[in-house]
């Protein structure tokens, strides 16, 4: 194969970031029919991960769908990253994988084996998920792309919803802060060899022991923090739960290196996109301009995101530690109010936590 | 005025043109940089400022941004000192340490009470085995900084107490950041060594010849 091959620098845009801004596609979505069924749990209609339809009182089928342009040079990691963040939908929506199939786009006048790579290392993943890979589709394209179909299997009562949170509530997320931030200092070829092997390490790791740890507790609700940003997805929550939260920024884990390189100016586009969003609901607080960029970066498989009751947070992080989950865990902040007609984001230094 | 033309360069292409350039100047001067975007405009003036320049920014017309970056006595002289423009890399590395006024040889920062990561039990054991591998190495640091989780390990109830005193009996400096020992809530625990703060922490790494962060 062809060393000299760095697939990110066929893509414009790597990963997540690639994301079409949340404006442009909220106001696209607007204008589609309304559909209703009263077996769909979860529609589009909140802006949740996946849909979910409930097939008989015990079984309701989680179906998704992601791809991207390369997020990494390695062809087998980009594979790998591609399912990983496929999988983290029906991980979000409190489900278990069960199917998956390839979609793919590949330059015609790239080495097939590349392809190969990319595809080995997606079906690594989706094995290590407990799932079948069964096919997919293929066309040529100048951009290469890669990711996957998921089915997944949940209960009906217990889908997670990323709205639901409540009053109280401790918001911990299951993976450190950064991607974007960091590939984008490793396209500019400034990042540190600890942040490129952290990077690929975060983006690579399932999030399935996260959701099979946090089954044993009661979760309000759970979002996987992806191409929104924590701040853009947090969004999502306050807007569909009427909910106000609160964000402290110094407990939050970040990936290393990720705020020098944002004070570098090392920020994807989708990063002020995500800003722009949010700003109508955002009090920035006397927070520091970095860790705006920090927390609207588009994450590319990245942790999720629970709302769990207060008196079970601690419990959680311990099941979370010693489930040794290979990621940082952090409390990233707590609703203070929900149900009101004002949802709101409010950044901090710090929460506590009793 | 040197002029970098980053038109139609997407993210990050024109923050490390900017760089570049900030890297060649050898004294206070100006560089406007051009643009055909707000991300690059912002993250631009980010680069600048992180440089210890000054940034204004003025749109030349549709999809057409021009970034003027003044670079004045200090910030030239930061980025002389840096030999790469990059305020996160400023600190320049005496060569010996008669070069370096403040004479500082090894520094240890320690930021964790474990070392490594993966387990986290595994990790603890590392720590403390590493920093009793320290009193037996003939050729000991000359300051130890510990911040953040590393602060647990200077206080009451840290297995590593002993080695430490063994370190500081050979003249080893121990410092603890305050500020961490304020947010653990065990700064009445402390047990060895000074309590520091984040201006001395960032001098003595700066000063150091070099640093190990296990």
């Amino acid at each position: 194969m062809n060393e000299e091959i760095r697939l990110t620098q066929f893509a414009k845009h790597g990963g997540c970031a690639a994301k079409i801004g949340p404006d442009t596609l909220s106001r696209v979505l607007g204008r589609l029919p309304k559909f209703s069924d009263p077996d769909l749990i979860v529609g589009f209609e909140t802006s949740d991960d996946a849909a979910v339809y409930k097939i008989t009182d015990d079984v309701a089928v989680i179906q998704t769908l992601d791809f991207f342009t390369p997020v990494a040079d390695d062809p087998y990691t980009f594979g790998q990253v591609a399912a990983a963040n496929a999988l983290s939908d029906v991980y979000a929506m409190g489900g278990e994988p069960k199917i998956a199939l390839n979609i793919v786009c590949f330059p015609g006048d790239l080495d097939p084996d590349i392809l190969g790579e990319i595809l080995r290392g997606g079906a690594e993943k989706v094995r290590e998920a407990g799932a079948v890979l069964v096919g997919g589709h293929s066309i040529q394209d100048d951009e290469p792309k890669y990711g996957l179909s998921v089915a997944g299997l949940v209960h009906p009562d217990r889908v997670y919803k990323n709205f639901g949170c409540e009053k109280g509530d401790v918001l911990i997320l299951t993976k450190q802060l950064g991607s974007g931030i960091v590939n984008t200092a490793v396209k500019a070829q400034l990042a540190s060899e600890e942040s490129e092997r952290e990077v690929i390490r975060v983006m690579t790791t399932l999030n399935k022991k996260a959701k099979e740890t946090a089954a044993d507790f009661t979760v309000h609700a759970c979002t996987d923090v992806t191409g929104f940003g924590l701040l853009g997805h947090c969004s999502e929550m306050a807007d569909a739960g009427g909910a106000v939260i609160e964000l402290g920024v110094e407990g939050i884990a970040f990936m290393h290196g990720a705020k020098e390189y944002a004070e570098m100016g090392l920020i994807p586009g989708g990063a002020y996109r995500n800003q722009k969003h949010v700003s109508r609901l955002l009090d920035t607080g006397d927070v520091s301009e970095v860790y705006v960029d920090l927390l609207s970066d588009p994450q590319t498989s990245g942790g999720l995101l629970f709302a769990v009751p207060e008196n079970e947070a601690e419990d959680l992080l311990r099941a979370f530690e010693r489930a040794d989950l290979g990621t940082k865990v952090s409390v990233v902040g707590r609703v203070l109010e929900s149900g009101t007609d004002k949802p709101g984001i409010r950044l901090c230094d710090k929460v506590e936590i009793k | 005025m040197i002029t970098v033309n980053a038109m139609g360069d997407i993210c990050p292409i024109p923050v490390v043109k900017t760089k570049k350039a900030l890297g060649e100047m050898d004294g206070p001067g100006q560089i406007e940089v051009l643009v055909d975007n707000e991300t690059a405009v912002k993250n631009v003036t980010k680069m600048a400022k992180s440089s210890g320049a000054a940034a204004e920014s003025e749109q030349l017309g549709e999809r057409q941004y021009r970034v003027l970056i003044t670079v004045g006595e200090a910030a030239a002289a930061q980025l002389k000192a840096s030999g790469s423009g990059n305020a996160s890399q400023a600190q320049n590395r005496p060569e010996t340490a008669s070069d370096c006024r403040t004479c500082i040889g090894t520094v240890v920062a320690v930021g964790s009470d474990r070392m490594g990561e993966g387990s986290e039990e595994l990790g603890h054991i590392l720590m403390k085995s590493f920093l009793f591998a320290l009193t037996q190495l003939d050729d000991m640091p000359d300051k130890i900084l510990f911040y953040n989780g590393g602060a647990k390990l200077t206080v009451e109830g840290s297995e590593s107490l002993e080695d430490l005193k063994t370190l500081e009996e050979q003249g080893v400096e121990i410092m603890t950041c305050g500020t961490c020992l304020d947010y653990y809530g065990i700064k009445d625990k402390l047990a060895i060594g000074s309590v520091t703060n984040m201006y001395s922490i960032a001098e003595t790494l700066q000063g150091a010849m070099s640093v190990i962060r296990p």
